[in-house]
């Protein structure tokens, strides 16, 4: 067993002539929680979706749990069975409940009957505190209450790593708090967790260590205390001064 | 000088209602088509009272004195107008029917080509949408009609399949004829039936319970074959074949699936699918680009992302121009007259030749599309309304 969760090994990625990705080198170790932070188009999101192939890079390799990323399927789905995201826009399926959304992917993918699948759906339902909505739609549901849903869902597959992009951007500022202390949960527990947010809060509370991005490249890197008391790059002071006024 | 006042100054006009002018301009209108019907009306009685034309529909029940080339229920020049009209209708709705089946996993299948990574693929696709929409139905029913009719020889050199003969003359097969004992046949095919649904059922049961989905199309398909045939079996076999016997014109006997029936089910279905793809494609496009992204996520396979999140959510974009299509696709099948398939407008313009009863038959022409048409949107509002989304 790798102690390694995910590698990123001198990773390059172009989306045409624009150079999204530059260099990339990262360890992400085992049960370690990663805040990844930056200016807008600086490659955060691009970042993560490359370890579950929802984006290809063109140099260099990802390894991720021991397993190397390349354009071989199986390994794309294996890869993808053990690795859970949230989006910044929740993507719950609207034709599908709540307990639907859940136990699709155990079901079509895991192979698990019905009972069982709806049991562990109810059981991560609970864990996000809303095992009431399981039969309602999605659409009936509040931004907040849709997020949560979003996390029991990924969790259903009892991923290894955990992707967060953005998850409360999309958020009313009363539903963020409701949404990250889900996710505080999450970290108590050990789970390698990847979060690309501006909630500096969540950063310094859970963070092992601190990312900040620009212009497709890793500008900083450091645990929380040392990030944001003693930023060294310009840029990196820059970012943090006009976010946390 | 203020708005009221000079408001005051020009008066107030009962023609400045919002609601008079609404009544007055609905009034109108009626008028117009009123006129329009009643002159319609005088002229058709003025033109039929000068012809000597009866109008009714006591005419139906006259011998025909017409044979068709093709039909599925049994008919000679000695039936009366009726039973022709009938020989026609079901031509028209077996044509429909399949075309409207073919036409959408063929359309399905090319929508998705389009959208497919794979260039050639897509490219392909598009060349067979942009072929299919731009050439008039007419004249590919025509170029469908050269091909099917072409490579096929004179029914007196025709290829023997077996029982089975291949002609210009149409696939001439054994028909069965079935004795007194064929309701078992009958029977059968209804608990074969039944036997089908507690399959499935009892399928989605155990891959509820256990996960792994047994093989219920394959065992359903092995049912609607088996029961019937033991049920005969056991009944004393009462079928007999009329087999087919070349004769100096072709083939007497058997049942002929003629080329003209083959060419229009071609030309309709391959045509309608290019309509049917670009419909899958604007539905898939209308489905926001996440949805797909979250079920890969999830770890489902591209192919069960499609089919179990993507396809479900694009039907609602789909399924309304996807029921022009069908309702297009019977109207089109008229075209047939154009190849002498006996079709309901086919056998219904021979019978307005024979008898001058040209309102009757339109009248007939008219009530069985719409029907068709009716029955076919309400079917389809009906499927629609079961993918509409739960909002708040």
């Amino acid at each position: 067993m790798p102690d390694t969760a995910v590698r990123f090994i001198g990773v390059n990625k172009w989306f045409g002539q624009f150079h999204v990705l530059r260099d990339i080198n990262l360890d992400v170790m085992q049960g370690e929680r990663i805040v990844i932070c930056g200016p807008s188009g600086s490659g955060k999101s691009t970042l993560i979706r490359c370890i579950n192939r929802l984006e290809q890079h063109q140099e260099g390799r990802i390894i991720v749990d021991g397993l190397e990323i390349d354009d071989d399927v199986k390994a794309i789905e294996d890869v993808r069975r053990d690795v859970g995201m949230v989006f910044q826009h929740f993507n719950l399926f609207p034709h599908l409940t709540v307990l639907e959304n859940c136990t699709l992917a155990p079901i079509w993918v895991r192979k698990l009957p019905k009972r069982e699948a709806d049991a562990l759906a109810m059981k991560f339902l609970e864990r996000v505190r809303i095992p009431e909505q399981a039969t309602k739609y999605p659409g009936q549901l509040s931004g907040g209450q849709q997020q949560r849903v979003a996390i029991a869902r990924a969790l259903c597959m009892m991923p290894k790593i955990m992707l967060f992009d953005e998850p409360t951007s999309a958020l009313d500022p009363e539903m963020v708090k409701e949404v990250l202390d889900t996710m505080v949960g999450l970290a108590g527990e050990g789970m390698t967790m990847l979060v690309v947010t501006h909630e500096m809060g969540f950063a310094r509370q859970v963070a092992d260590r601190v990312i900040f991005m620009d212009q497709g490249q890793i500008i900083e890197m450091n645990a929380p205390e040392e990030f944001f008391g003693n930023p060294r790059n310009e840029r990196t002071r820059l970012f943090l001064s006009q976010i946390l006024r | 000088m203020s708005l009221g006042e000079a408001r005051q100054r020009h008066g107030r006009s009962p023609w400045n209602s919002v609601r008079l002018r609404g009544v007055a301009l609905q009034v109108l209108l009626l008028a117009v088509i009123a006129a329009l019907f009643y002159a319609l009306a005088l002229n058709t009685y003025a033109n039929m009272a000068s012809r000597h034309i009866v109008s009714g529909f006591g005419f139906l029940w006259r011998k025909s004195g017409f044979e068709v080339s093709f039909s599925l229920i049994p008919y000679t020049a000695e039936d009366n107008y009726v039973r022709a009209l009938m020989v026609g209708f079901l031509n028209t709705l077996l044509v429909s029917a399949l075309g409207i089946w073919l036409a959408t996993a063929l359309g399905l299948a090319i929508g998705l080509m389009r959208l497919s990574r794979n260039w050639l693929a897509s490219r392909l696709a598009a060349g067979y949408i942009e072929a299919v929409r731009n050439v008039p139905l007419l004249l590919q029913l025509f170029i469908w009609y050269r091909l099917v009719l072409t490579p096929l020889p004179q029914a007196s050199s025709a290829i023997i399949l077996g029982p089975a003969a291949l002609s210009n003359k149409g696939l001439t097969l054994p028909a069965p004829q079935f004795g007194p004992g064929v309701w078992t046949a009958w029977l059968g095919l209804g608990c074969a039936l039944l036997l089908t649904v507690a399959l499935s059922f009892w399928g989605q049961r155990r891959r509820e319970r256990t996960g792994v989905k047994p093989p219920v199309v394959l065992l359903s398909l092995l049912a609607i074959i088996a029961v019937p045939v033991l049920f005969l079996a056991a009944a004393g076999w009462p079928v007999t074949f009329d087999y087919p016997v070349r004769g100096n014109f072709g083939f007497s006997g058997g049942m002929t699936l003629v080329p003209e029936f083959i060419a229009l089910l071609l030309a309709l279905s391959i045509y309608t699918a290019g309509f049917i793809a670009e419909a899958v494609r604007a539905g898939i496009g209308a489905v926001a680009r996440g949805q797909g992204e979250a079920a890969l996520a999830l770890g489902l396979k591209p192919g069960l992302a499609m089919r179990l999140v993507v396809l479900p959510q694009a039907l609602r974009v789909i399924i309304p121009p996807l029921t022009s299509q069908y309702l297009n696709l019977t109207k089109n099948s008229s075209l047939a007259v154009a190849i002498g398939y006996p079709d309901l407008v086919s056998t219904g313009g021979t019978i307005l030749g024979q008898t001058g009863q040209a309102i009757e038959v339109v009248a007939i022409w008219m009530v069985v599309y719409l029907t068709l048409s009716l029955l076919t949107s309400a079917f389809m509002n009906w499927f629609n309304a079961r993918h509409r989304l739960v909002g708040r």
